[in-house]
């Protein structure tokens, strides 16, 4: 298949795309931390609770308080520089550092999404967003109106992977067969202007459900052909304004909207940047120099070692749940960071017992009193949550005194609709448990089946 | 431009598909089997006019009664006039027992549950602002030195006997201390009841009917979760839970509902029960008449999705509860001390229904179980 891949490394394409990708990426991003500042989540995920889930590994990424903002603040700030292409690599560098920071605080505000953001700026560190319509290239006074065109098809692929790997992972016996999850989130969209009505209807919840799948899995590729695109693009915004107007999903929406227009010829993208030099007063003319800017293998051997192996991880890591027993959407051992995006309905509840082991008197814990609302609810269905939050349990009562302390846990989880079962086995001692990549034996098997990916 | 274009035949595209959708809905009566979708306003209206409403108004008259006994008492305090202010007392308690859960419009705002019945109550406070005779009932450290709990102390608390209990208000050396804050106390919990019911009755209730979407401050969405959170706090967790020790290990006698009073703690443990499974069933207020309700919007729900029959499930697991809890001694704290086993084991039965009204009905009807209106994927 790869006739010839250094022929491919030396093909060159108008760098407009990429720069009216760093610039709608930045605002959208400044727009996206403005919000979640404004809504005071800031405040509300990240110093309000006590207690915050860590990612394995990463035990040390802890909120600091008030300085939080500080962070906010930076990633905030760099999404300007960004935008204007000014001192751009420092800035997507502290783009990616203080956002991926941010999410690795508390495990509990896991988006998919969120994980796409960052990776997305951790390639873009790597591309020469800055090359063409940047401050940056104003300053130096050199402006590549060419940049190698593997630069832009490393965007299209990690969109394509996202969509094509929502798209696989939707192909399962509860998506396809059931209509699940759709089938309880639909209904309870009655209010929905002209929609409501039809939310109702069983035959909706499959046609949403199927058409979904298809578009996820198709979806690349339709963007991908000039003859389509157009097309493609209008399936984009129906299918994402759908999603905002039924689903809380803030801003991912408009963010993945405004991404596919990367998918577009260059001459869509000088239409956009000479309405932008309008406005703004700009003289466009100064970065169309007909500069190539070239990016020789040999002498970046670095940039390719990185960018293919994060390529490689990102078409392999997805599908690391094949090596864990058990029904994945039941254990979500390997479920996150793998564009499992809106696939499933979970809900538990999770009652710790503290059992002296020695004198075996016991009292159950009330998780108000160290967890958030939202907390509860995202530990109730994820084993390295309840683990965590175990462990933690153990240490606290610990320090207070008690002795011998075995942590036991009571817990029902509900999927896509079934009658909630118990969840973890009562009979193990958590506190004794370690976390690792192993598979967690405690968890009780799941009693159903689902079929496919 | 390309993008208006697009955006504007997008737009144009939607419409239309939404205008054919509509049609075939109207014109394909049989595609799900002719079912109407389910009427939530319908639910809300059930809740507000045949439930909370006239749950409130008889709880105001007889705090109302509450009121006149307690000024009979104070002008005359004597053993009868006691006995017929302690039967009000238990008769307001008891109404309060179907309002509780109904922490919503004014009643939120006012933090109506948290000044009409916290315990235990602190004794010693109380005996101070007696004393003293300055105290802002109105302050949220207050809570527990007012409401039924307070009124629990000052009417069977104060002494082992009623001819005690009226020398408090007769020769005691600060008697007009004693009938001051009694009298402060009822007509506080006369002022926030009134307060509620009359914002329900002008506008609260349209209000609340009318905010009948799907968001998370809808009023499904608040009622269902303030159902819950009420089932599980202060029903489970406070009248049996924390005197039993299950979160603290030991029983705690004293930590029961009317503890003063001894043999009404079951009772109105029963009646709150009865109420919380009424609001369920959608039963109107004192009357065997059902309407649309949680059950009917679950057995919608489950005519799309044909799973398990869950509010079959809740009703029995009610009725389990209620069955455990008949041998339950007239006075809880007895019982906590007697054999405390049997409140464990009604503790287990009601907790098997925390489960299924917060996980299982929860996902079924798509309420999300709190107010973080934090982003989703």
């Amino acid at each position: 298949m790869i006739i010839n891949s250094t022929e491919y490394l030396k093909k060159n394409t108008e760098a407009a795309p990429l720069a009216v990708f760093r610039i709608f990426f930045g605002i959208m991003m400044l727009i996206s931390i403005i919000r979640f500042w404004s809504y005071g989540w800031i405040d509300k995920l990240y110093i309000q609770p006590k207690f915050f889930f860590s990612y394995y590994g990463f035990e040390w990424v802890k909120p600091l308080g008030i300085y939080t903002y500080v962070i906010f603040i930076l990633c905030g700030v760099s999404t300007i520089f960004i935008t204007l292409g000014y001192q751009y690599r420092i800035a997507i560098i502290t783009f990616f550092l203080s956002f991926t920071y941010i999410e690795l605080l508390d495990k509990t505000t896991y988006l998919n999404h969120y994980y796409f953001i960052s990776l997305l700026s951790f390639i873009l560190i790597f591309l020469p967003a800055n090359a063409y319509y940047s401050l940056d290239a104003k300053i130096k006074g050199v402006s590549y109106q060419s940049i190698p065109s593997w630069t832009i098809d490393a965007l299209k692929l990690l969109l394509g992977i996202v969509y094509f790997y929502a798209g696989l992972a939707k192909l399962n016996s509860d998506w396809l067969i059931k209509a699940m999850p759709l089938k309880i989130w639909l209904p309870s969209k009655y209010d929905v202007p002209l929609l409501g009505e039809l939310m109702q209807q069983e035959w909706m919840h499959y046609l949403f459900s199927y058409s979904g799948m298809i578009y996820d899995l198709t979806i690349p590729l339709l963007l991908l052909y000039r003859k389509t695109r157009p097309f493609a693009f209008i399936l984009v915004v129906v299918f994402h304004v759908l999603t905002r107007v039924l689903f809380p999903i803030g801003m991912f929406p408009y963010i993945m909207i405004v991404s596919t227009l990367v998918f577009f010829d260059s001459g869509f993208h000088h239409k956009v940047l000479r309405n932008i030099s309008k406005i703004f007063k700009i003289n466009k003319a100064q970065f169309d120099t007909d500069k190539v800017l070239e990016i020789i293998p040999q002498k970046n051997k670095i940039l390719f070692t990185t960018l293919i192996l994060f390529f490689v991880i990102q078409f392999l890591f997805p599908f690391r749940y094949l090596l864990y027993p058990g029904e994945l959407f039941w254990t979500e051992e390997g479920y996150r960071f793998s564009w499992r995006v809106m696939l499933m309905e979970k809900a538990g509840y999770a009652n710790f017992k503290i059992v002296d082991g020695e004198t075996k008197k016991r009292f159950y814990v009330d998780n108000d009193d160290f967890l958030t609302v939202f907390q509860q609810k995202q530990m109730a269905t994820q084993p390295d949550f309840i683990l965590e939050y175990a462990q933690y349990l153990k240490k606290h009562f610990e320090n207070q005194g008690h002795q011998n302390v075995q942590v036991f846990v009571e817990s029902y989880v509900a999927l896509n609709g079934r009658l909630s079962t118990p969840y973890i086995d009562p009979q193990i001692d958590l506190g004794k448990q370690k976390e690792s990549f192993k598979h967690k034996k405690w968890i009780i098997p799941f009693n159903d089946e689902i079929k496919g990916l | 431009m390309m993008v208006r274009k697009s955006v504007f035949s997008v737009i144009a595209l939607v419409f239309f598909m939404l205008g054919c959708s509509s049609d075939n809905n109207t014109n394909d009566e049989g595609a799900n089997g002719g079912k109407d979708s389910f009427d939530r306003k319908a639910l809300l209206t059930n809740i507000a006019d045949n439930i909370a409403i006239p749950a409130y108004q008889k709880f105001s008259e007889d705090i109302t009664a509450l009121k006149a006994s307690t000024s009979n008492f104070v002008t005359t305090a004597n053993a009868s006039n006691l006995v017929a202010l302690r039967q009000s007392w238990i008769t307001a308690y008891t109404s309060w027992q179907s309002v509780g859960m109904f922490q919503i419009g004014k009643a939120e705002e006012l933090s109506l549950r948290n000044f009409m019945n916290v315990y235990p109550v602190t004794v010693s406070d109380i005996e101070s602002n007696v004393t003293s005779g300055s105290y802002d009932l109105t302050s949220v450290t207050k809570q527990d030195e007012q409401g039924f709990g307070a009124l629990d102390y000052l009417l069977n608390g104060l002494s082992d006997t009623d001819a005690g209990i009226v020398e408090f208000y007769t020769t005691n050396p600060n008697a007009s201390g004693y009938k001051k804050y009694i009298s402060d106390l009822v007509n506080r919990m006369d002022d926030l009841t009134k307060q509620v019911l009359a914002d329900w009755k002008n506008g609260y209730r349209d209000t609340f009917v009318n905010n009948n979407g799907s968001s998370a401050t809808s009023s499904l969405d608040k009622i269902v979760n303030d159902f819950i959170f009420h089932y599980e706090k202060h029903f489970r967790a406070a009248k049996i839970g924390i005197p039993a020790g299950v979160f603290s290990g030991t029983p705690l006698d004293t930590k029961v509902e009317a503890f003063y009073k001894k043999d009404v703690s079951k009772a109105l443990f029963n009646t709150s029960l009865t109420a919380l499974q009424d609001f369920f069933n959608g039963k109107h207020f004192a009357s065997t008449t059902t309407g649309e309700s949680l059950k009917t919007y679950l057995d919608f729900l489950n005519t799309i999705k044909n799973g398990e029959n869950l509010s079959l499930l809740i009703n029995n697991q009610f009725e389990a509860s209620k069955k455990k809890a008949a041998s339950l001694d007239n006075d809880l704290s007895n019982q906590v001390r007697s054999n405390n086993t049997l409140m464990l084991e009604t503790y287990e039965e009601l907790q098997k229904n925390v489960v299924l009204l917060k996980v299982d009905m929860l996902q079924a009807i798509s309420v999300s179980v709190d107010y973080v209106d934090a982003d989703g994927d």
